[in-house]
């Protein structure tokens, strides 16, 4: 009998932490099955973030090294000089990635670094509860903006694919979702983009994963990966940002 | 090259060789006054070593990009100076809590806030009893020549792999800046990664897979790991205290003093000499472990020593700052002797003068 399905050999058969219905999980299935069918779990350094994934190397069955809040990209920059040879990725969240950690995402992207980042936007701090997140939307309400965004007092959605799309450095930025069995298959695409084009040695991929929260954002999960299609897309539309395919 | 050959060079130039010699595989930094030699140097060299140089965007990002090479098992180093190091502190304690090796360097200059660019030893505290965040230590070597800078880094290398911890080289402006000979050991360059690492990151090929991380939430997980490392702390203590001493033997005042605050008091004790003064000195060249042994028995023969009455023993700690080092010299001492301090905060420049007063005081 053939087996078509099974779990990646690059995911811990382990019980991880992650809220019912949280978009981790499926991300982290994705990015598995991506390292399993290029064959470069060997090869592959991962760098978990500090928020909801900061446990991601109890979950992953390859090297993994933790990093300070936001540092992924400086920590992979490290990496990555040393030993150009490996893959190397980030896998951040918003708060690691478009609050704290704005300096180095940017500089890693702007320098062309040849690696890979995953960037899940949930629109929240959840590890600690449900904060605004840079990427918090306008009038959306958390513990620390309790009457919602408001424009004037905590400024705007931050928009990282935007943001990026304008620095030399970068060969592919690509929005995607995990809300629907459609956009879920589409992410894996974007996620073995980033990692093909690392393996070709073309430089920075950033792939950036709408991510529901329903526990933190107070909905049911079906709720929720509707409140990611009608709500969120609409400040954050899905879509390849920037896709260069050069070679250098 | 002969190995007898002196060249002049700068401090910063001299750590910046002593590191390329010691086989450093990759600098990161950012430009500070004064340490912009160091990169300067590094930027130009490492690339024609075919090593990594790379000017990052942050302090931050220096220190972080030092803990990813650390964790694929590369020599790497960074060089700021003080207001550049409080940056670094959360990076360091990172490096210590994942067990990585790394040299920090501090060109001190003063402060507090944006301070000055004077060579200052304000840092003595920050560098010596942790800095960052958490309950840790880094191995500290106060360099006191430009030969120390060059000999002293070399060292740091081998000594942040031995123990699997940060070293930072604790220097200052002055002796950044200062021109002197150095003879430099060997110009051949160390065998890279020689030493097998069986902790790195660098793919999990014929291997179990490894996690690197500080983040012990397992009830009693990180009491055990800080266990862990207060036994290496005890062992670094153990094995690894350097200072120089000078004519102790017929000592009655003692001074202590380190890197460029020391060099001023040699000028001192030597001129205290020819007055007839019989002063000897420490000079500790680990800050952390601090040489507190030798303190201690000094004292102890000091008070074995029969003196006339009104002239009892005392030792006189010279510090550039308001009195740092002074408080690990007091708990050697443990009230046998007076401590006396002199020091100059905010980039004031000790003078043999000042020293000599102060000795001489003591001395009435």
């Amino acid at each position: 009998m053939r087996k078509i399905f099974s779990r990646p050999k690059s995911l811990k058969e382990v019980v991880h932490l992650y809220c019912p219905g949280c978009g981790h999980g499926i991300v982290h299935r994705l990015v598995t099955e991506v390292i399993d069918e290029l064959k470069i779990w060997e090869k592959t350094i991962g760098i978990a973030p500090v928020g909801c994934a900061v446990f991601a190397y109890d979950y992953w069955n390859f090297d993994v090294t933790e990093a300070a809040h936001g540092r992924p990209p400086a920590v992979a920059t490290g990496i990555k000089r040393v030993l150009p040879d490996r893959i190397v990725f980030t896998y951040q969240g918003d708060g690691d990635l478009a609050a704290i950690g704005t300096a180095e995402i940017i500089h890693a992207a702007n320098r062309g670094e040849k690696i890979s980042v995953i960037f899940i936007n949930n629109a929240t701090y959840g590890m600690t509860g449900g904060q605004m997140a840079p990427t918090t939307l306008l009038g959306q309400k958390t513990l620390t903006t309790p009457f919602g965004r408001d424009a004037q007092r905590d400024g705007y959605p931050l928009k990282i694919c935007e943001l990026l799309s304008s620095l030399e450095g970068v060969v592919y930025l690509e929005r995607t979702a995990v809300n629907s069995p459609k956009n879920v298959l589409h992410t894996k695409k974007a996620i073995k983009k980033a990692f093909q084009n690392q393996i070709n040695n073309l430089g920075f991929s950033l792939v950036e994963i709408l991510s529901q929260c329903p526990v933190i954002w107070h909905m049911e999960p079906v709720e929720a990966c509707k409140w990611v299609e009608e709500v969120m897309m609409k400040t954050f539309p899905l879509g390849v940002f920037k896709d260069t395919n050069r070679h250098e | 090259m002969k190995r007898t050959e002196r060249i002049l060079m700068k401090g910063n130039e001299a750590i910046s060789e002593g590191a390329i010699a010691a086989g450093c595989q990759a600098y990161y930094g950012y430009p500070i006054t004064p340490q912009n030699e160091i990169p300067a140097y590094m930027a130009k060299r490492m690339v024609e070593l075919g090593r990594i140089f790379l000017q990052a965007e942050s302090e931050l990002a220096a220190i972080n990009m030092v803990f990813g090479s650390a964790v694929a098992g590369a020599r790497a180093m960074t060089s700021s100076s003080s207001p550049g190091i409080s940056l670094k502190q959360e990076g360091i304690s990172y490096l210590v809590g994942c067990e990585l090796p790394a040299v920090i360097v501090n060109v001190q200059r003063g402060g507090p806030g944006l301070g000055n660019i004077s060579g200052a030893q304000g840092d003595y505290f920050q560098a010596t009893k942790g800095g960052g965040h958490g309950d840790y230590k880094v191995i500290v070597l106060a360099p006191y020549s430009v030969q120390e800078m060059y000999d002293l880094t070399y060292l740091a290398f081998d000594l942040a792999d031995k123990y699997r911890n940060p070293v930072i080289i604790l220097t200052d402006g002055v002796l950044g800046q200062m021109l002197e000979p150095v003879v430099l050991h060997s110009k051949e360059q160390r065998a890279m990664s020689n030493e097998v690492k069986d902790w790195i990151l660098d793919g999990c090929k014929g291997r179990e897979p490894r996690k690197i991380r500080s983040l012990l939430m397992a009830e009693g997980a990180l009491e055990e790991h800080n266990w862990k490392l207060n036994e290496k702390y005890s062992k670094i203590k153990k094995n690894e205290v350097l200072y120089e001493v000078y004519n102790l033997d017929d000592a009655k005042i003692v001074l202590v003093a380190f890197g460029i605050a020391a060099r001023v008091c040699k000028g001192a004790m030597n001129i205290a000499w020819e007055k007839g003064l019989k002063v000897g000195m420490i000079r500790p060249i680990t800050l952390w472990p601090f040489p507190e042994k030798i303190i201690a028995d000094t004292v102890k023969r000091l008070c074995s020593t029969a003196y006339p009455l009104h002239r009892s023993p005392a030792i006189l700690v010279v510090e550039m700052n308001l009195g740092q080092m002074v408080e690990d010299v007091k708990l050697a001492v443990n009230g046998k002797v007076p401590v006396e301090f002199y020091g100059r905060p905010g980039g004031g420049l000790v003078t043999k003068e000042e020293i000599l007063e102060r000795i001489e005081k003591i001395h009435q």
